[in-house]
Order: structure tokens, then C-alpha cells, then sequence
């Protein structure tokens, strides 16, 4: 049974895996404000394991992401936007090397085009809060540049600044995604292959496929979290630039 | 004798197209690591700093490879 089969809202595998993690990173951040509370009013000094689980991971992007780059104020001021897109991105990007969900759920374009689109209106909101109008006139026409070279500079800076960045944001992470999986059919196919359907010798073949799936799983780990942090780094670095007092 | 057809090879020339698209960002992100390295053997005490602009460094070249990859399925 499909749920709203035939309907724009017929749920696939992905989606499936979506709401999946979407239920799984709600009830993990409950059960964490929920300990944070009773530590807090019952003036526990000493944390449970899984209070301090949670403190390393949302003082991560708070401390070395989030204050390196922006500095206290601001980068409290961005944190909820910046603390929800890496840990949608880590959840969604771990369910590509877990057994029986086996698809980065981030491996289609509709979610990191969702959060690249709300990375893309925060900094817009962050620089026209600051500078106003000159926001604008900073980014496309810098500071320092003779007037006659404009005609190049500003197209170009038109098109990195504006149109490009939310790209090669929803790109980046999406295509390595699908990289990732991709690897990852073709190594645990081949093993399918050579164990199943070869004859004598190519046999053994099989177990070195299968050695090249199990290295790339662990790579494909290391690429979930880092995709996190690369799409985290890039929002915060925009935010930063936006942000930056004109020369 | 006819030697016309000595060796045929089927299939997508997009293929050889990303793998040309692969070969500039793997040198751009092997300069950029070998220059962090080189960085940190010279400075270790900024190491943190460092890596955090390796990371941005590598995600800007890399996005070049991935839009190479992201072509076929645009234009299929």
C-alpha cells in the first residue's frame, strides 16, 4: 500500500526516509531541551552522558562554527537558522550508509534547494538590514575598483553573488550525495555479481569488491558529516560577508 | 581484407566529458591541501584556522566537478 497514491503527495522511498529523520531529529532535540531544563532547575552541575551528547553537538556549531565566524552577537543572532541546517543535513545525509534506508535522503535536489533558498533570503535579510540599499551597490559595484572596469566586474559579481551561490550550494551537496550512493550500488552490485553469477576463479573477486564497499561506507560517513559542515560553514560565511563593513 | 572496423567502442562521449571536468578541480584540490599542509608544518599553533579555510577552499573547487556531474542529468 502506497500512502496518497496517485496525489503530487505519493510517498516514495525518500520521502519515506525524510519524515523518518525529520521525526527522529524532533524528538532527539525534545528529549535534549528536556534535560537542559531539569539540569538547569535542579542546579546539576555534573551532566548525564546524554546531556553532554547533546552539548558537544550543538556547542559545535554554536562555538566553532557559528561565534569563529561571526563573532557572539550575530552569530547567536543566526544560530536557529544555522543549528537546524546542519543537523537536517547531517540526519538526512547519515541515512545514506545506514542498512535498509540506504539513500541519502539530501540525494535529491527538492531538500537542499529548500535550505539553500532559506540560506540564500537570510543572508539577502542580513545585508539589507545592516547596509540598506548600499548592501546592494557594496556587493555588485566594490569599493577600490576604477569606474571603466565596472562594466566587467559587476556582471560578474552578479552572477557569483546572486544567481551562483544558492546553486553550487544545493549542487554541492546533492551531487555527493548521489556520488556516494552510486559508489556505493556499484561496489555491493559487483560483489552481488562475482559471489552469484561468476564462474570458479572470478569468485574471489567478490570479496575484494565487497572490502572496496565496506572502506567506501566508512568514507561515505566521513562525506555525510562533512557536507554538514561545508553546507553550515558556507550559510555562516555569506551571512559574514554580508555582513562586512564596506572598505 | 577489410580493416575498416578494427575496434569499436559504444556508448556516451558525455562520459569522457565528465571525466575532463574531473581533472581541474583534482589539481586545484590537491593545490589547496599541499598549501595547507605546507601552512601547518610552517605554523602549527593555527592549524584550527587554517583547516576551516582548507574546508571552504576545497568546497569552492569542488563545486566545478559537481556541476560536471550535474550536467548529464540537466541536458538528458
Amino acid at each position: 500500500m502506497i500512502l496518497f497514491a496517485g496525489t503530487p503527495f505519493e510517498l516514495n522511498r525518500i520521502m519515506m526516509i525524510r519524515l523518518l529523520v525529520t521525526a527522529l531529529v524532533l524528538v532527539v532535540f525534545f528529549l535534549w531541551s528536556g534535560t537542559f531544563k531539569k539540569a538547569y532547575k535542579n542546579k546539576q552541575y555534573v551532566p548525564s552522558r546524554f546531556q553532554l551528547m547533546g552539548e558537544i553537538s550543538l556547542n559545535f556549531v554554536r562555538k566553532s562554527i557559528a561565534h569563529e565566524q561571526l563573532g557572539e552577537k550575530d552569530g547567536d543572532r543566526f544560530l536557529p537558522l544555522l543549528t537546524t541546517i546542519f543537523f537536517i543535513v547531517l540526519g538526512m545525509n547519515v541515512t545514506g550508509i545506514i542498512p535498509s534506508l540506504n539513500i541519502a535522503s539530501t540525494a535529491l535536489i527538492g531538500l537542499p534547494l529548500v535550505l539553500a533558498v532559506a540560506a540564500y533570503f537570510t543572508f539577502i535579510y542580513a545585508g539589507v538590514k545592516k547596509h540598506g540599499v548600499g548592501f546592494f551597490k557594496n556587493s555588485l559595484f566594490p569599493a577600490g575598483v576604477p569606474a571603466a572596469f565596472y562594466i566587467l566586474v559587476t556582471p560578474i559579481e552578479l552572477l557569483s553573488t546572486f544567481i551562483l551561490r544558492p546553486i553550487t550550494l544545493a549542487l554541492r551537496l546533492t551531487m555527493n550525495m548521489i556520488a556516494g550512493h552510486l559508489l556505493l550500488v556499484l561496489c555491493f552490485s559487483a560483489t552481488s555479481y562475482f559471489l552469484f553469477n561468476a564462474e570458479g576463479f572470478f569468485k574471489a573477486f567478490g570479496a575484494g569488491t565487497f572490502l572496496f564497499g565496506f572502506v567506501f561506507t566508512l568514507f561515505e560517513m566521513l562525506v555525510a558529516f562533512l557536507q554538514a559542515y561545508v553546507f553550515t560553514l558556507l550559510t555562516t560565511v555569506y551571512i559574514q560577508l554580508a555582513l562586512a563593513d564596506e572598505h | 581484407m577489410d580493416v575498416s572496423n578494427i575496434a569499436a567502442v559504444s556508448g556516451n562521449i558525455a562520459v569522457i566529458g565528465y571525466g575532463l571536468a574531473a581533472v581541474g578541480p583534482g589539481i586545484g584540490v590537491g593545490l589547496v591541501v599541499s598549501k595547507t599542509i605546507e601552512s601547518i608544518a610552517r605554523q602549527p599553533e593555527l592549524a584550527a584556522k587554517l583547516q576551516v579555510t582548507m574546508w571552504l577552499g576545497i568546497a569552492f573547487t569542488e563545486a566545478l566537478a559537481l556541476i560536471g556531474l550535474a550536467t548529464p542529468f540537466i541536458f538528458a
